[in-house]
């Protein structure tokens, strides 16, 4: 019995094509492929090849195959400075920075009010490059700046924080505005992972006794660190090419490493040492992401 | 933590150690020459004036360089969208041989650093008559964007449904139709995105534009260039107008930040 | 004639040991509603996503109207679904939700609100037509998946689970409903559920699938009745049908130290060992009965739910709702033999007279 009566004139087998032919089972290119084809050709083309390229033109001297590049690079004065200062630049912000991000991470995990408000503020920094975020500090660092002027209101003598004769303010500042522009990033990372988290474990976890400071330690950390894993390798491979900041606030009287590449490309016009600086961040990058991922290691999991 | 007027205050300081870099900066953008010169300078918005901004606007290859990175950014944005979303879709749907592999590659390339890229590419470049164009630092964004946007973008496609589509060619449609109809209005926003993020990062990106660029430059390779020859003033400038579009980026961008990094794991 | 002919189906899929479909053949006559059920991962919904042209199997074919239909895609088989997840489209209104498949074949508009208006008329879903999904309740998001379903006035639905994700008494209530609507639509339909109950009550025929293998097909009370593996007595019914190990002796069962009568055809498996399979609610209680110790009393409001000690075996059994019994008294149990089912243990197959 049918209450559903149809259209006239429509037939039920007009559903079904009659002359359809069954499709053969497995035929022709997959459609995947032809999806991801484009993207990885053009990966290739622009990661993998530039990057045999500029091995190429770390180790090519006059004479062909040469680590005269390398030499070269590593006799300059301004090398090891860049590195120690690279790697005590990295060793200074990251930790601070986790420290920031998880610290603004659990404020707004208490759900205070405007914390919508709090969260648009905090994230901001997540799209100023460094070099805006460099002019920023700048404004504030400079000798004729605001923060001078800010002490001077208050009858203090201002200081050279930016001047070379004062190397450590001057460090001090470019943390200071790497920790400004890119904790938010961590920021980002760390929230994301804590609303992963079920609020079951830390329920729990009080129900048997646990203070704030043990739960952190014991159940929010833990679960934290596929997210931290995540953050450190991003971080610290990013403050590896910490660059624009520094130029922006000191100019060449802090050298970075990536402030050396750009150095010997642009004004000493030398492509070959440049390439090789840019290997000794490659390989760093890959040093830390590899120690980061066995250090922070995930043994809970099966094997 | 049970003490919200601690709470409170702690809020408030973060808030003040991010929004008031930026107030000052905008302030000084805006502050007359001679204001600025003067000591101490002024920290509240007593002397405002156009003067240093439009000073700055004014600079030769400042409002170039703003084009151009209109124009690299949203070519850049296109670019990625149109191949970084099938591919996204491709890892979203399919368990093809090698999905787990591509993937890993994918999050590896986000850990190459930009400069190893941006010589040896500058050297290609050059080769074959691309140095110095828009297209060339286009084809360089788009390559630092794209690992991520198929990242992101697969996770958009996970999040509908597959069995919305297998219904929808129940009841008729072709696949095209299905992916056209059913997939693309949900996957809109999340896409958007993408795109947003895209732009975010060419707008922002330094160092392989100035390596990549003589007279085409970017904005920020503009000012990243003229940095010693300018005076105090119209770096302040530079540095709002640099500034400015990430209030706007982050405004837009919000909701879907979350989202985008909660699901990229 | 429109019907489902499901012949040797097979389907293995990548990296599994073992065949998520094996073998399996059916035939569902026109009009007629057959319930797939069985545990989880025994092969029932990969069954009836082949019948949709969802999945391709590795072998066999499958007919549909007398036409095969096995390399077809979903839109070309003349088929309507209903998912489990309902699968309802968020950016579309309720009604254009359930006129989706009638937009896709180009059914023209006056039609097409007609037919959309009388199925959600069938599903009193008139007040939302212009909602979205998200602002409706669960019920009544797989009311509109339903709606989309038998708005196609295809010759085949199916159903792959539609009432698993709403509460116990939504389930219940909708079951029947569920049962009227298409009995009203007359479509041959194929319906998947884990639920037993649900099987029984919604099929005109069940089919007992159990790891990828088609173990039992036949109207619902001779299923129940006459249960051809332990695992087909074992899985319908609720409570469970009981299984005691006995030893056939005579014209007895031994089971343990209590001896009950046996069945007449017994007597072929005299000397050896049976699986005696008794449902709760045939056990009866009698003063002339063997004696049984009681464990654990459930009253579950329409009958009280037994468990009692047979010997040093448990068993459940349905009592009347009025008795009052408590835990270690004992109470008598009569066990008519020809409501008995016997088992081979070795290969858990009924034993057939």
């Amino acid at each position: 019995m049918r209450t559903l009566p149809r259209a006239p004139g429509e037939n039920r087998r007009a559903l079904g094509d009659p002359s359809a032919t069954p499709a053969r089972r497995g035929a022709g290119r997959p459609a995947w492929l032809w999806l991801i084809a484009p993207s990885a050709l053009f990966m290739t083309a622009l990661f993998a090849w530039p990057l045999l390229v500029g091995i190429g033109q770390a180790f090519t001297g006059p004479d062909g195959f040469s680590a005269a590049n390398l030499r070269r690079m590593v006799d300059d004065p301004y090398f090891w400075p860049a590195v120690r200062n690279t790697a005590l630049l990295i060793v200074v912000v990251v930790p601070l920075q986790f420290a920031l991000a998880l610290a603004m991470a659990l404020l707004l995990r208490e759900r205070p009010r405007f914390a919508g408000f709090y969260f648009y503020v905090w994230v901001i920094p997540l799209a100023i490059s460094d070099l805006a975020a460099g002019l920023v500090w700048l404004s504030i660092f400079t000798d004729r700046g605001y923060l001078n002027s800010a002490l001077a209101h208050l009858g203090i003598d201002g200081y050279a924080w930016l001047s070379y004769q004062h190397p450590w303010s001057m460090f001090a500042a470019v943390v200071v505005a790497e920790l400004w522009r890119a904790t938010s990033l961590v920021f980002v990372i760390v929230v994301a992972g804590m609303q992963g988290i079920p609020r079951d474990y830390d329920e729990a976890a009080s129900v048997f006794g646990a203070g704030y400071w043990q739960r952190l330690r014991y159940v929010l950390l833990p679960q934290l660190r596929p997210s931290l894993q995540v953050a450190l390798i991003l971080r610290t491979i990013l403050a590896l090419e910490t660059f624009a900041v520094a130029q922006a606030l000191t100019g060449r009287s802090m050298p970075l490493l990536v402030g050396e590449t750009y150095q010997w490309y642009t004004v000493l016009q030398n492509p070959g040492v440049a390439s090789a600086i840019a290997l000794v961040i490659l390989a760093l990058s890959l040093l830390a992401a590899i120690g980061y991922l066995r250090l922070l290691r995930d043994r809970t999991a099966p094997r | 933590m049970r003490n919200r007027v601690g709470l409170h205050l702690a809020c408030l300081a973060v808030t003040a150690f991010v929004g008031v870099p930026i107030y000052l900066v905008a302030l000084a953008a805006f502050t007359s020459r001679t204001a600025l010169n003067e000591f101490p300078v002024p920290l509240g918005p007593t002397d405002v004036s156009t003067e240093t901004m439009r000073g700055f606007l004014a600079t030769t290859g400042v409002t170039g360089g703003f084009l151009n990175s209109l124009m690299v950014g949203l070519a850049t944005v296109v670019l990625t969208l149109v191949l970084g979303a099938p591919a996204g879709y491709a890892v979203a749907r399919y368990a093809f041989r090698g999905h787990d592999s591509y993937q890993l590659l994918l999050l590896l390339t986000r850990a190459l650093p930009i400069v190893v890229l941006s010589v040896p590419l500058a050297r290609v470049f050059l080769r074959i008559g691309l140095y110095d164009t828009t297209y060339a630092v286009t084809l360089l964004h788009t390559a630092l964007a794209l690992p991520t946007a198929v990242l992101i973008s697969s996770a958009v496609f996970v999040g509908v449904p597959r069995e919305q589509e297998e219904a929808a060619t129940v009841f008729g449609a072709t696949p095209a139709k299905a992916f056209l109809r059913i997939v693309v209005p949900q996957a809109l926003p999340g896409i958007a995105a993408v795109a947003v993020f895209t732009f975010v990062l060419s707008w922002n990106e330094v160092l392989g534009a100035t390596i990549l660029t003589l007279n085409q430059r970017t904005l920020p390779a503009q000012v990243l260039t003229t940095l010693s020859d300018s005076p105090l003033a119209y770096r302040f400038a530079g540095g709002l107008a640099l500034v400015l579009p990430a209030l706007v980026f982050i405004a837009v961008m919000r909701r879907y930040l979350l989202n985008i990094w909660g699901t990229l794991r | 004639m429109t019907s489902i002919v499901v012949d040797r189906l097979v389907k293995t899929y990548a990296g599994a040991h073992r065949r998520a479909v094996d073998d399996v053949s059916l035939e569902v006559a026109e009009g007629e509603f057959v319930v797939l059920v069985g545990p989880s991962g025994c092969g029932k919904t990969t069954l009836l996503r082949m019948v949709a042209g969802l999945e391709r199997p590795d072998s066999g074919t499958v007919h549909i109207g007398g036409r095969e239909v096995t390399g077809l895609p979903a839109r070309l088989r003349g088929v309507s679904m209903v998912f489990q997840s309902y699968a309802v489209f968020p950016h579309m209104t309720v009604e254009q939700n359930i006129g989706f498949g009638l937009t896709m074949h180009k059914v023209p508009a006056p039609q097409r609100l007609s037919r959309v208006r009388r199925a959600a008329e069938m599903l009193q879903l008139e007040e939302v037509l212009d909602r979205y999904p998200t602002q409706l309740s669960g019920g009544q998001r797989q009311r509109v998946a339903v709606a989309r379903a038998i708005v196609m006035d295809a010759a085949v639905l199916l159903m792959d689970e539609p009432l698993s994700n709403l509460d116990a008494l939504l389930r219940l209530q909708f079951r029947s409903e569920l049962k009227r609507i298409v009995r009203e639509v007359g479509a041959t339909t194929l319906y998947v559920t884990h639920d037993q109950a649900e099987a029984m009550s919604l099929g005109d025929r069940v089919a007992v699938l159990r790891s990828g293998q088609l173990v039992q097909i036949g109207a619902a009370l001779a299923v129940y009745d006459s249960p051809a593996t332990q695992f087909v007595g074992g899985f319908l019914g609720s409570p469970p049908m009981n299984f005691l190990t006995a030893t056939v002796s005579g014209s007895s069962l031994a089971v343990g130290p209590v001896s009950l009568p046996a069945p007449e055809f017994a007597s072929s498996w005299d000397g050896k060992p049976v699986l005696v399979g008794v449902r709760a609610e045939k056990v009866t209680l009698d003063p002339s009965g063997v004696p049984a110790v009681v464990e654990v009393v459930e009253p579950t409001g329409a009958a009280m739910l037994l468990t009692v000690l047979l010997g040093d075996q448990r068993l459940k059994v349905s009592a009347p709702a009025d008795l009052r019994v408590e835990p270690d008294e004992t109470v008598r149990l009569r066990i008519d033999p020809s409501s008995v089912r016997l088992f081979d243990p070795e290969t858990s197959l009924a034993l057939l007279p």
